[in-house]
């Protein structure tokens, strides 16, 4: 998959002759190549096997936009003047009569990034930015920033999703560590019960609760705090991917907590009252700093799903609620851009890796617990 | 959303109250069940069995890997037993959109790609690791003197393993293995790149339907699950609790 994402070598297997006159050319400003290239290009186009021009013309649209009907045009064309056996005299100007775009230096200037068959294009691109005529990093068009600002909302949604996790699991765990035995087990089962329960159930469960017409916004208006047609939207967008994602995984905040908390001794806090302290300040001096572990064991497991989230969001997430992990996902199946889908994927690999080894230096790997 | 009206009224309307939906699940489709806007195939059942058939070989194969595993990691002399134990973890860990996306390179190299050994190969990677933990934890505590007065007896390593360990760890390799079924029962993410119609599951069904339209035949099915999870939540408590007697160690 690494391989996959710096992988560039696509084109130079369909035109590699196009290419080696290409390096050959020495480029000056706003000039057209020689006629090697054209004509070399020309019998490429001719010969060349239609599926593996398909699939660099892909490629090609990439660094330019156009390049593919551009081609598809000019194939057709050659085909044509192949088969009535001509020898065109000048093969630069057969190209510029067929479209004028063959007249236009920019087009050259985009062979530039395909000529090496290994690129970094895609992790620039997986950050909103691609190379210009120079080959000189830049950002992408206003309209095409998408990846930046979907990396931020995904590191937002994760921070949120574990402080959310944080406040809603210490009461519980909390709970779990100090309530007679009879009391806790029940309360542990609720807490695994979800863990249990599919994944997609759960989902499913919140997109019934919360949509439009669903039952929190039945009460609300039944109650008279909202009215029928101010019905609050609270699905299908970033609201509702952090209350399900919260949901979701809490348990996994809530566990780690718990085996912290069961065996901090009940006589610390007794005593730090017996000497005078006030329950506030007793808690926040005594009883935090000893839960320090699991607060990072838990914050950081839940941290590292919640960036690699994606059916939740996806489901629950509509159009301003996605992460990361769609876009993936998007590559892959839909517009088959495996290069860029190898780069996300790559990137996000990496940042959870630095957080799987900071987990594991923590907390320890072996120390994960399953109810 | 599996009521109607009716069953909300008061007093209960015994007409509404119906096992409508669920006969459309298993593929009745007969006229009183049918409806215009809830379509009826068998497909729900075809996903069931396909997903106990691909659940049950992962999980086999996902604990008895896993439990040889966690055996050889809790020897006291194994060398690099935090770098082995991370990397057995990990597929926990990465998420699972990756996971997928690196597979299905891999696998389209080799030609696993909507096949039913690629999707199980697959659930094996991602459920071995909860049978690793549990069983792990399991052998917290294990007496290893144990084992040597088996073999000091006479017993082969097959006979000690059979005869002596498994009896004691069977509790912890049972949740693990559920553990493992489960997961590999619940999962979307592999399935829904990896699997053509021929592999449809339970959860690419519901997908495929949550995604259009939440239609009461999903929340039978989600019921169903629930259930299920039910079900396999209580084995795994009195497991749990029969482990700890086993080994002698109060419970909690």
């Amino acid at each position: 998959m690494l391989l996959r994402s710096v992988d560039d070598s696509q084109i130079n297997s369909v035109f590699p002759n196009t290419f080696d006159e290409y390096k050959n050319w020495d480029k000056g400003a706003d000039e057209l190549p020689p006629e090697e290239v054209y004509k070399s290009l020309f019998f490429e186009l001719a010969n060349g096997d239609k599926r593996q021009i398909g699939k660099a013309l892909t490629r090609m649209n990439y660094a330019k936009s156009g390049w593919k009907s551009l081609i598809k045009k000019t194939t057709r064309e050659i085909k044509k003047i192949v088969k009535k056996g001509e020898e065109p005299v000048s093969y630069k100007d057969t190209f510029i009569n067929i479209n004028k775009l063959w007249a236009d230096p920019t087009y050259w200037y985009s062979f530039n990034q395909m000529v090496k068959d290994r690129s970094s294009i895609y992790y620039w691109n997986a950050l909103d930015r691609t190379f210009d005529e120079e080959g000189d990093v830049v950002l992408q068009d206003e309209k095409r920033r998408m990846y930046i600002k979907t990396w931020v909302r995904t590191f937002k949604v994760s921070i949120y999703v574990t402080i959310f996790c944080l406040i809603l699991g210490f009461p519980v765990a909390h709970l779990l560590a100090n309530l007679p035995l009879r009391y806790s087990n029940l309360l542990m089962i609720f807490v695994l019960l979800p863990f249990w329960t599919s994944l997609l159930v759960r989902t499913t469960a919140w997109i019934v609760m919360l949509q439009q017409n669903g039952v929190i916004n039945g009460i609300l208006v039944w109650l008279g705090i909202i009215s029928d047609d101010g019905r609050i939207q609270m699905v299908y967008n970033e609201v509702g991917t952090l209350i399900a994602m919260t949901q979701i995984l809490l348990p996994f905040m809530i566990l780690p907590l718990y085996s912290v908390m069961r065996v901090i001794p009940k006589s610390h806090m007794r005593a730090a009252q017996n000497l005078g302290a006030k329950p506030s300040t007793a808690f926040l001096r005594v009883y935090l700093p000893q839960t320090i572990p699991g607060i990072s064991a838990g914050g950081l497991l839940v941290f590292v799903l919640a960036i690699g989230y994606f059916i939740t969001p996806e489901l629950v997430g509509g159009k301003d609620g996605k992460l990361i992990g769609s876009w993936i996902a998007y590559h892959l199946k839909t517009t088959l851009n495996w290069g860029l889908c190898a780069a996300l994927g790559a990137i996000l690999l990496g940042i959870m890796l630095i957080f799987y080894w900071l987990y594991n230096k923590i907390v320890g790997i072996d120390n994960i617990k399953l109810g | 959303m599996v009521f109607t009206e009716g069953m909300l009224a008061w007093p209960p309307d015994p007409e509404a109250w119906s096992i409508r939906w669920y006969r459309n699940m298993i593929g009745d489709c007969s006229a009183d069940v049918v409806s215009s806007t809830v379509p009826c195939s068998t497909k729900w059942m075809k996903g069931t069995v396909n997903s106990f058939y691909i659940g049950i070989i992962a999980t086999v194969i996902a604990t008895a890997l896993g439990t040889l595993a966690a055996l050889g990691l809790s020897r006291p002399h194994m060398p690099y037993k935090g770098l082995i134990m991370a990397i057995l973890i990990s597929p926990m860990i990465v998420p699972l959109i990756i996971t997928a996306a690196g597979m299905f390179f891999f696998y389209a190299r080799i030609n696993l790609v909507y096949t039913f050994t690629g999707v199980i190969l697959a659930h094996v990677a991602l459920a071995t690791p909860f049978v690793v933990i549990t069983v792990t934890a399991t052998l917290v505590g294990f007496d290893m003197n144990m084992v040597k007065a088996a073999q000091s007896l006479g017993a082969k390593p097959m006979r000690t393993f059979f005869k002596v360990i498994m009896p004691l760890i069977l509790p912890g390799i049972i949740s693990g293995a559920l553990f493992a079924f489960i997961t590999s029962f619940d999962e979307v993410v592999i399935v829904m790149f990896m699997a053509s119609i021929d592999q449809l599951t339970i959860p690419k069904q519901m997908w495929a339907g949550i995604r259009q339209e939440i239609s009461p035949v999903i929340l039978c099915m989600a019921t169903c699950l629930v259930l299920l999870s039910i079900f396999l939540l209580t084995t795994v408590e009195l497991l749990r609790r029969r482990s700890e007697k086993l080994r002698g160690i109060k419970a909690r």
